[in-house]
């Protein structure tokens, strides 16, 4: 057989049969569902008068629309408020499980799948939605599709797909300290480009990556999608098994032990065979912000915004003059100028127990700058929420002049009342810088929890270990 | 999905080159939460003179005269005759919903966008390809005071001019045609694998039983 990798051990398992066109029907074994990608999916198996195949691989959550304030209220925008309300009719209609609006463990879907444990290992999951990458953190096949899809995989348990190409990511040495999962990313992106990734699946693999903890794997892969990846993969390991131990949708007892025998062998064999491979420098990656309106527009702190008439290839440079000009920048200007009157601490990207403390730590004994007119947390679930005032975080962030509050995805796309305003410029830890996305007119710097925690405190970027 | 039948459909002519998604069915419109009930919007920057929001009744929205979906001729039409690259721009499967949900079943053009047209199958349109002379010569007869009424049959892959009982042949893939004829879509083949999938899950079962277990 020889040496297989990662992305081919998780493939052959799911292969239920190959047609004569080379078209692969995939097996899958979970499915994560949201408000706003599946209506038309529901809607379609009900016109069909089909149910759906297995009613136990699928987890629903509203997310996108929901309030982060005032949820007693309920949603006040009725389109919001059907899509969520659709979402309840659905789920019961059909049996599916869902965790509604006021549900305790309520919260992004990419954060809950890994929280309860129903993103295992050897598993291939999906979610109409882009970042469900996020959840190759734990070597499972995990990747976004469309709501004809989200129809396809409800009534037959299957997609149809072909095997894509493979990309091995090496981050190798040790990073400095104080560098977080969020700048490797970021300096990734910034080396191999936002279509670096393209018809791939990544594996990250090395030093550094093995070093994160499943909350800064998750980061990692939660953006392989920004980098135009299918997917991102990270082999198992021991963190991978502690972390999975005892968590409710998982195996339990003699059969987690099992499992975890299993899961031990999802790694890429020694000597497998990758399509491309880059290696990047651990010790090399600074503390990053984006400057630009893609993720790849990034630079190190201590750089200066770069001006387009360096760039060679003119059609970057018309690329980069379009960003400044969205983004009201200068080229040559100090990323540590500049000033955000916005904070955003959330996201699939960044709003789990370990970012809420990394931001928290840099926060304690601080103020909020006079400049910065919202600064806002968003934990990514309700039970992360939970965790975060029971160690005190949230007590921190509303001392220092923060808001906390309640779970969803927020500001990362606006699509609540959370939203920049235009011309407004936010420090995110969110995974898209595009035009627009943050509020009509918005601008948007990619920054890690721990970064946004550090322009908050002072008004401005800065590298957060001179703190 | 309905089994794709022979039919005499009336012809509209939308001569327009590059017409995108967006044209066919505005943003605003993906808000919905239904894949049915895009009809009354179909085209609608083009067909009214307001600006369509969802949930709008639009039996009493001013009508642009100067739409040929608006002329009293075309009315109730069920294939479309349009020019090169229809369905650019995204992906959103809106747009073959809103154009089956007016009651269109066949579309007529030099060229089609690539997602859009497999999008079609999947929702029981049929998209064809002529030649742009036939096209040309279609538009030319569509305007013409009668109506142009055309008789479609998929398995001879055969237009017919009713006037006039002149026939165009067209092609269309197998496996297109097998799914339109069959009622299939692409979940029902993939239903039709039914045994090949339980076999898989039997098979899995032993091997990773912690799969096909719900939360303790
Ligand atoms: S947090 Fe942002 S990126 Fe993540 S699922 Fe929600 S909207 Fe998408």
């Amino acid at each position: 057989m020889g040496a297989k990798t990662l992305y081919d051990k998780l493939w052959d398992a799911h292969v239920v049969e190959t047609d004569e066109n080379g078209a692969a029907l995939l097996y899958i074994d979970r499915q994560l569902v949201h408000e706003v990608t599946s209506p038309q999916a529901f809607e379609g198996l009900r016109l069909a008068g089909r149910r759906p195949w297995r009613t136990d691989s699928h987890l629903a959550v509203p997310d996108h629309n929901v309030p982060t304030r005032d949820l007693h209220e309920g949603i006040t925008d009725p389109v919001s408020r059907i899509q969520v309300e659709t979402l309840d009719q659905h789920c019961s209609d059909f049996g599916i499980t869902l965790f509604r609006m006021a549900d305790p463990r309520q919260g992004i879907v990419h954060v809950i799948g890994a929280e309860q444990g129903f993103t295992l290992p050897g598993a291939t999951l999906v979610c109409g939605d882009s970042h469900t990458s996020t959840h190759g953190a734990f070597g499972a096949l995990a990747f976004g599709i469309g709501t004809s899809e989200v129809e396809h995989v409800l009534a037959t348990q299957t997609l149809i797909q072909r095997k894509s190409k493979t990309l091995l990511i090496s981050v190798d040495g040790e990073v400095g300290p104080g560098i977080t999962a969020k700048d490797i990313v970021l300096a990734i992106i910034g080396e191999i480009g936002t279509a670096g990734g393209t018809g791939s699946v990544i594996e990250f693999a090395g030093e550094a990556i093995r070093a994160l903890s499943m909350e800064g794997r998750m980061t990692v892969c939660n953006m392989a999608i920004e980098a135009g990846a299918r997917a991102g993969l990270i082999g198992v390991d021991e963190k991978t098994i502690a972390y999975l131990r005892g968590r409710p949708y998982a195996p339990s007892g003699e059969l987690f032990e099992r499992a975890a025998d299993q899961w031990r062998t999802l790694v890429s064999d020694p000597g497998a065979h990758f399509d491309r491979v880059v290696r990047i420098d651990a010790a090399c990656i600074l503390p990053q912000v984006t400057w630009g309106t893609s993720p790849e527009m990034v630079a190190p702190v201590g750089a200066r915004v770069p001006n387009p008439a360096d760039q060679s290839d003119p059609v970057k440079a018309e690329g980069m003059r379009r960003a400044l000009e969205y983004m009201g920048l200068e080229p040559g200007t100090a990323i540590t100028e500049i000033r955000p009157d916005k904070i955003f601490i959330g996201s699939c990207t960044n709003s789990r127990i370990e970012d809420l403390r990394a931001a928290a730590a840099v926060v304690k004994g601080r103020k909020v700058a006079a400049g910065i007119q919202l600064a806002l947390v968003v934990p990514g679930s309700g039970l992360v929420k939970a965790q975060a005032e029971a160690e005190g975080l949230d007590r921190i962030f509303v001392e220092a002049g923060f808001e906390w509050r309640e779970p969803g995805c927020s500001m990362c796309l606006a699509m609540n009342a959370d939203r920049l305003e235009p011309g407004e410029r936010c420090a995110s830890t969110s995974n898209r810088n595009f035009e627009g996305r943050q509020g009509q007119g918005g601008r948007t710097h990619l920054v890690s929890p721990a970064m946004a925690a550090a322009a908050a405190v002072t008004g401005h970027f800065i590298d957060v270990r001179q703190l | 999905m309905e089994p794709f039948k022979n039919f005499t459909g009336l012809l509209a002519p939308l001569d327009r080159a590059n017409v995108d998604t967006d044209a066919i069915i505005p943003k605003q419109f993906l808000k919905s939460i239904a894949r049915t009930g895009f009809g009354p919007y179909l085209f609608d920057e083009l067909r009214y003179l307001d600006h369509g929001e969802p949930g709008m009744d639009c039996s009493h929205r001013p009508l642009n005269p100067e739409f040929v979906l608006n002329d009293p001729r075309y009315q109730n039409a069920d294939i479309l005759l349009a020019r090169e690259n229809f369905g650019c721009g995204s992906s959103r499967e809106h747009a073959p919903w809103a154009l089956a949900d007016y009651g269109f079943r066949v579309i007529l053009a030099p060229s089609f966008a690539d997602i859009f047209f497999n999008n079609c199958f999947k929702n029981g349109l049929l998209p064809i390809v002529l030649a742009a002379d036939v096209i040309d010569d279609l538009f030319g007869q569509a305007y013409g005071p009668e109506a142009l009424r055309l008789r479609v049959d998929l398995p001879a892959q055969q237009l017919t001019l009713v006037s006039r009982g002149e026939r165009i042949a067209f092609e269309v893939d197998p496996g297109h045609k097998d799914r339109l004829l069959k009622g299939l879509d692409d979940i029902g083949v993939t239903l039709s694998r039914a045994d090949a999938i339980r076999a898989y899950e039997a098979r899995r079962g032993v091997e990773a039983p912690w799969l096909f277990f719900s939360a303790s």
